[in-house]
């Protein structure tokens, strides 16, 4: 490889790089200098150094989001991969075991289909679908039922305790699927001997899933919560269409990236906006580090 | 992979006595059993919200406040129609086609060249480069929301699909050189070598020896880059936000379903989501094993 190699390489990266530069690095370095000015978009912008962050400390709706993602932050993971793993489990090792090869229980491919389904469309679109399924009316999906029964509606959406909950609900509705198959994957690199082992030790499936199945799939588990808790500092799509007034009743689901849009785009503080953003990049970063670190642990070689 | 650390099996006991393998006849039924129950009630609450809202797509809206559980009386088509030409569904449609087609050949082209560039070349300040895309990885969109929007704006891109799908493309490099680099890293040197000697140049090289070669990594990162920007809500939202005439169908879709309240027009609303939708199921059930391999490989390190 010796001769052009340089016009080659330089020719292959301009544009890529200078695509990234201008887009996202670019971006990312002024919105550490924005935040530390007070620009509204008129006039030329105004140093003001910690100002921003400081008002932050006393601004309700700031505290409100970042208590909203620490509910995220705990909920979303917790449920989400509880229920994967169960079902990933039967759909691995629940059946019985043919020829020493653990099965899954029958129809595990039909599920693994329609779980994963939600996956596969855009949060937006799946905000409005649950619009119509939380409707607080008889032409709602679940009150239409519960109505049709005799029952009080439930006002989803409306009731302050209840709307982040049910905006939690959504997103555990979309994400269950993709890691059924991201810990299947997993499962299925388990060697078979090892769970052969053990049952014949009388091992119920209990004791195979928490003293198997889970210690093997430690590492995956740790993407796992990665993934979801990066997730639980977005939520703007879901958030945005989803909830009253994009964030509301009353703040009651508002989340940083909402807080973010609304003050750079509807009141035109910038400045704010991106000490907005500076403290969620905090945060977001702070949870990966934290969560590597205590998640950290003597995986287990097989 | 390699050493059995695990405590040896101890398949050396004394067979045990007849009554606990009954016993766990029993418990593998039983769970068998709930875990059937548990899996078909998931598979409903997936299935059913995505159905009825096919059914009220066919629906008018006092049918739909009065029986929102039955069979639609007749197949109202015309629904479809409003929702496609009067709610501009079919515009938005069109234009999520037309931007993700470009952001993702774009974001394929860039991204490969740039990952095999880096991943097959010794070159100062290689590592430099690819840990400035790689650090993408980490950073929020929303972190840099403000700023980019301006960047846009003085770049006369606003209000442009030319701004969206350059936008796509720049925060889609990341993963795509990560996954990339590290696919072409994993290429045999010896077919690379041989192009040389028959005197192939480096851009040849690339285009019809290096990118056949990496089909199936192509594939995967395509399938993850198309569902990730055809998904996308907040770019558009604020790089869009004055050309409605522009707007992708995500964007489209949230405000028809604000002036769905006003307008009292739900079957309308239910046919624009339903056709956001079956595209997706149809996609779905045609590449479904290559959208599971493909969105999850980014999780598989």
């Amino acid at each position: 490889m010796r001769h052009g190699k340089y016009p080659f390489v330089i020719g292959f990266l301009f544009a890529p790089v200078t695509l990234y530069v201008v887009f996202v690095i670019a971006p990312y370095a002024q919105a550490f200098q924005i935040s530390m000015t007070n620009w509204r978009g008129l006039s030329a912008p105004q140093w003001v150094g910690f100002d921003n962050y400081r008002r932050l400390l006393d601004d309700g709706s700031f505290w409100k989001a970042v208590q909203h993602h620490g509910v995220l932050l705990l909920a979303l993971p917790l449920i989400t991969i509880a229920i994967a793993l169960f079902f990933a489990f039967l759909l691995n090792v629940g059946g019985r075991s043919v020829g020493g090869q653990r099965q899954g229980v029958a129809g595990s491919k039909f599920y693994r289909v329609v779980f994963f389904f939600p996956q596969v469309l855009a949060v937006a679109i799946i905000a409005v679908l649950f619009q119509m399924v939380y409707r607080p009316n008889e032409s709602g999906l679940i009150n239409g039922v519960l109505m049709k029964l005799g029952l009080d509606p439930v006002l989803f959406l409306i009731r302050p305790n209840l709307a982040l909950w049910s905006i939690i609900a959504v997103l555990v509705w979309q994400a269950v699927g993709f890691y059924v198959v991201l810990f299947s994957a997993g499962m299925a690199s388990i060697p078979g001997e090892i769970y052969e082992a053990a049952e014949m030790d009388g091992a119920t499936r209990v004791t195979l899933f928490f003293r198997v199945t889970l210690p093997l799939l430690w590492d995956t588990l740790q993407v796992a919560w990665v993934y979801l808790g990066i997730a639980a500092f977005d939520a703007f799509a879901i958030v945005a269409v989803l909830s009253v007034d994009s964030g509301g009743p009353d703040g009651a689901t508002t989340v940083l990236a909402m807080e973010i849009y609304r003050n750079a785009f509807v009141y035109s503080k910038y400045g704010y906006a991106s000490a907005m953003g500076v403290a969620l990049f905090f945060l977001t970063i702070t949870f990966a580090a934290l969560t590597l670190r205590l998640t950290k642990r003597e995986s287990v070689e097989y | 992979m390699t050493s059995q650390t695990l405590p040896p099996a101890p398949a050396t006991t004394p067979p045990r006595p007849a009554a606990p393998a009954k016993g766990r006849h029993r418990e593998v039924r039983l769970f068998a059993g709930l875990g059937h129950v548990a899996l078909a009630v998931w598979a409903v609450i997936v299935i059913v919200p995505i159905l009825w809202t096919f059914l009220a797509a066919f629906k008018n809206t006092s049918e739909i406040f009065s029986s929102p559980w039955t069979l639609p009386a007749e197949l109202r088509f015309e629904n479809f129609g409003r929702a496609w030409t009067k709610a501009h569904v079919g515009r938005y449609f069109l234009n999520s086609v037309f931007v993700v087609s470009c952001s993702t050949f774009g974001t394929m082209l860039f991204g490969s060249m740039a990952a095999y560039v880096l991943a097959r070349y010794k070159f100062r300040g290689n590592r430099a480069i690819y840990y400035l895309f790689v650090s993408g990885l980490a950073f929020p969109v929303f972190l840099a929301l403000v700023p980019l929007f301006f960047v846009v704006k003085n770049l006369g891109l606003l209000d442009t699909h030319t701004g969206v799908i350059l936008v796509y493309i720049a925060y889609s490099l990341p993963f795509t050189i990560f996954f990339l680099a590290a696919f072409f890293r994993t290429l045999p040197n010896s077919v690379a070598e041989a192009g040389m000697i028959d005197g192939c140049s480096h851009t040849r090289l690339f285009f019809q020896v290096m990118l056949p070669m990496a089909k199936p990594g192509l594939i995967s990162v395509a399938i993850f880059n198309i569902i990730g920007q055809w998904a996308q809500y907040q770019l558009p939202l604020v790089l869009l936000s004055n050309a409605k005439d522009k707007w992708v169908l995500t964007q489209g879709i949230a405000d028809i379903s604000v002036n769905a309240g006003y307008e009292a027009d739900w079957s309308g609303l239910f046919a624009a989501l339903t056709i956001a939708i079956l595209p997706m199921i149809l996609v779905y059930a045609v590449f479904q094993r290559q959208i599971q391999s493909g969105l999850t490989s980014g999780a598989v390190k």
